[in-house]
């Protein structure tokens, strides 16, 4: 048992010794990474590198083969997804994961639910709560999503889903968000505005992102964590992780190439 | 009464009713009352009075499979269940002359549908998808097959039956008269529409259809699928208990029958004809299919090759059922092209309606053929009597039926046309 810790020294996010095997094949081979309160921390790695495993590890989505994950220094072992987003903890997905035949509205207003506190409330109606409503509007207005406020959110064209994506993520006002390439698919100028959109909504938050535009990393994280077959080989600030020579040889190099 | 959300949310104070949400219910009522004034025969009550109970089980067997994604083949036990107990209330109220006037006991049908969903929803609720079906159907079974074994509880194949006028008159009613029964029932049948369709509203209610549509990541919205499941199954357990009290003030008699697999069968049947994707779908299949079964069967004994061979269409060409029909139209009004429709819908259907007439005709030659006594070759249908042995009549009915097809398929590619022009906007795309 650790000795209790004051509370600013608690970070985040902690992971310690975090393995997963599916089958034979070690896809995370051994990650420590601690996220502290506030920070802006990007997740960058080659296509397969276990990016959107270790976000499955730390959400619940999968369990560990070994390790730990601990949010606000509670760890999570043997959690649901559903208590770890209780415990303020939300996510997106990679590959839009959204309630197709429910209307755009629905959508958002549905993850403003839990947060708000009415549970698995049947004594009120969503209709009568200003809050509820008025703050799904809200977050429309934000992701830009009002004119498609009454379509069944399936019939969106992919980039309007992929805002709709953050837009239920951040709904709830989590204070731990974590992004799976938010802006995957997205022309540059909607990237623009959902880079601007993150970093308001993330203020005094703390979010992790993998992210595969560079531009994107190097412009929003305090810090950068670089995943390569599974495990960490660099963190630190950006310009330290750019200049250091495993991570040009073994991504960035070929990323930062990519760019132009 | 849709599932989508009102537009009015942006507009007006989230707070006060709209007259378009209101004045569905209050039509309801109006038509309600007013109904056993133009039907007044007691065949029809009988009818009516069926109608709602098929209303109430159907609608609480949507709360599962329209709005939170579960296909149950066992929900006539909740129903069932309710029933034999409000027949034990019944007879225990008249032995013991205790004060529990007859209105009231829907609330303990609507108790014990609750409390036996309560159990097995605490077990079968843990997944959707095929395991849930699985769960349902041997549920289903096994408290089907416990009426015959349990004899003090379900009275073996007798059934158990009571007395509706035990007890004490309400406002000097006493439930000797159909038409009383009729308004008993209505006022259930209205307020327990009333209530599940605001549990469809409210929080639980809401995230049922998210965790239908996506439970994983409902999950991440910090719900648990599987909680939210039980709740709705709980209330749809509720309800069915009510249609199920239902059931023992109108007939006064409860067997092993209405919890059978069959009738879980038949109130799948309902609610996927009348449409589950919306909330009044099932009030339309109960309509429409009560309708079927007691006018029908009237006429003919094949009924149910015919209630088949729609439900067989529904599912084959309108997946919405009929009130998917109905609102496939809604677009259609709001360009104010309805008009468009009207000669094609007439030019198609007119003709699709003879080779129909022709088909069932056809059927009920051969049956007759197949079926009557020797000796007994004399039919009637459609007012002509006839030799069913004649190969002339068979040839008219196989003719009738094919010239009526000819002209509407031919028909239908006008309607279709038709269709897309009433569909596009003025002076927009396509
Ligand atoms: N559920 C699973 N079962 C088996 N193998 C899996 C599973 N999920 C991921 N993998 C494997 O793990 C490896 C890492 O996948 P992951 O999706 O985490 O990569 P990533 O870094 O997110 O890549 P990308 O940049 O393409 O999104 C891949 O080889 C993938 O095939
Ligand atoms: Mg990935």
């Amino acid at each position: 048992m650790n000795a209790p810790m004051s509370k600013t020294a608690v970070p985040a996010l902690q992971l310690e010794g975090l393995r997963k095997s599916f089958g034979r094949t070690e896809i995370i081979r051994g990650v420590d990474l601690s996220i502290q309160r506030g920070e802006l921390h990007a997740v960058i790695g080659p296509n397969g590198a276990g990016k959107s495993t270790l976000f499955n590890l730390i959400t619940g989505r999968f369990a560990p083969t070994s390790g730990t994950v601990r949010l606000h220094g509670t760890d999570l072992a043997g959690m649901a997804p559903f208590q770890i987003n209780r415990m303020g903890l939300s996510r997106s997905f990679q590959i839009t994961n959204i309630f197709p035949k429910m209307t755009v509205f629905e959508n958002v207003r549905c993850s403003l639910l839990w947060s708000q506190g009415y549970r698995y409330s049947f004594w009120n109606l969503v209709s009568r709560s200003r809050e509820l409503n008025e703050g799904a509007d809200e977050i429309l207005e934000q992701i830009n999503l009002t004119a498609r406020r009454d379509l069944p959110a399936g019939v969106l064209s992919y980039a309007e889903q992929r805002a709709l994506e953050i837009g239920i993520t951040i709904a709830g006002g989590a204070d731990v968000i974590m992004l799976d390439e938010p802006t995957a698919g997205m022309s540059h100028s909607e990237t623009d505005y959902i880079v601007e959109l993150i970093r308001k909504v993330t203020e005094n938050k703390t979010l992790v992102m993998v992210e595969h535009d560079m531009g994107v990393v190097f412009g929003l994280a305090d810090r950068i964590s670089v995943l390569v077959y599974g495990e960490i080989i660099a963190t630190g600030r950006p310009e330290d992780v750019r200049a250091n020579p495993k991570v040009q040889e073994a991504y960035l190099g070929a990323a930062l190439e990519a760019e132009h | 009464m849709t599932d989508t959300t009102h537009k009015s949310a942006v507009s007006t104070p989230a707070s006060r009713l709209t007259l378009g949400q209101v004045a569905p219910w209050l039509f309801a009522i109006a038509f309600l009352v007013l109904l056993p004034f133009v039907f007044k025969s007691n065949a029809a009550l009988t009818i009516m009075n069926q109608m709602m109970i098929t209303i109430v089980f159907a609608l609480a067997y949507n709360m599962l499979l329209g709005q939170g994604g579960m296909l149950s083949f066992g929900h006539a036990v909740y129903l069932g269940f309710g029933g034999f107990m409000c027949m034990h209330i019944m007879n225990a109220v008249e032995d013991n002359g205790l004060p529990l006037p007859l209105p009231l006991l829907p609330i303990f049908g609507g108790l014990f549908g609750l409390g036996l969903a309560t159990i097995i929803g605490s077990f079968s609720t843990r997944r959707a998808g095929t395991v849930f079906a699985m769960i349902s159907l041997g549920i289903g079974e096994l408290i089907a097959a416990c009426t015959v074994i349990i004899v003090v509880l379900f009275g073996g194949e007798e059934g158990i039956s009571g007395d509706r006028t035990y007890g004490l008159p309400v406002f000097g009613y006493e439930f000797l008269q159909q038409i009383e029964v009729y308004y008993v029932l209505g006022f259930w049948t209205v307020l327990s529409a009333l209530l599940m369709y605001l549990f469809s509203r409210t929080p639980v209610g809401r995230m049922a259809n998210a965790v239908r549509d996506n439970p994983e990541r409902a999950e991440f919205l910090g719900y648990s699928a599987r909680w939210v499941r039980f709740y709705s199954f709980c209330a749809s357990g509720f309800f069915a208990g009510v249609a199920g009290a239902m059931v023992a003030i109108n007939y006064e008699i409860l067997t092993e029958q209405s919890m059978s697999a069959t009738q879980s069968g038949v109130i799948l049947l309902v609610a996927f004809l009348g449409g589950v994707g919306f909330f009044f779908g099932p009030i339309i299949g109960a309509i429409v299919f009560t309708l079927l079964q007691s006018v029908l069967s009237l006429y003919t004994e094949i009924w149910q090759l015919y209630l088949g061979a729609l439900f067989l269409a529904t599912v084959m060409f309108f997946p919405g059922g009929l009130a998917g029909v109905l609102m496939m139209h809604v677009p259609v009004a709001r360009l104010g092209k309805f008009g468009l429709l009207v000669m094609p819908y007439i030019k198609t259907l007119l003709p699709a309606l003879v080779s129909v007439i022709g088909v069932s005709a056809l059927m009920e030659i051969i049956f007759h053929y197949r079926h009557a006594p020797p000796g007994d070759e004399e039919m009637t249908l459609f007012w002509v009597t006839f030799d069913s042995h004649n190969l002339l009549a068979m040839l008219i009915a196989f003719v009738v039926a094919a010239a009526g097809f000819w002209v509407a398929k031919r028909n239908s590619g006008e309607l279709r046309n038709a269709w897309h022009a009433a569909n596009t906007p003025d002076g927009g795309r396509a």
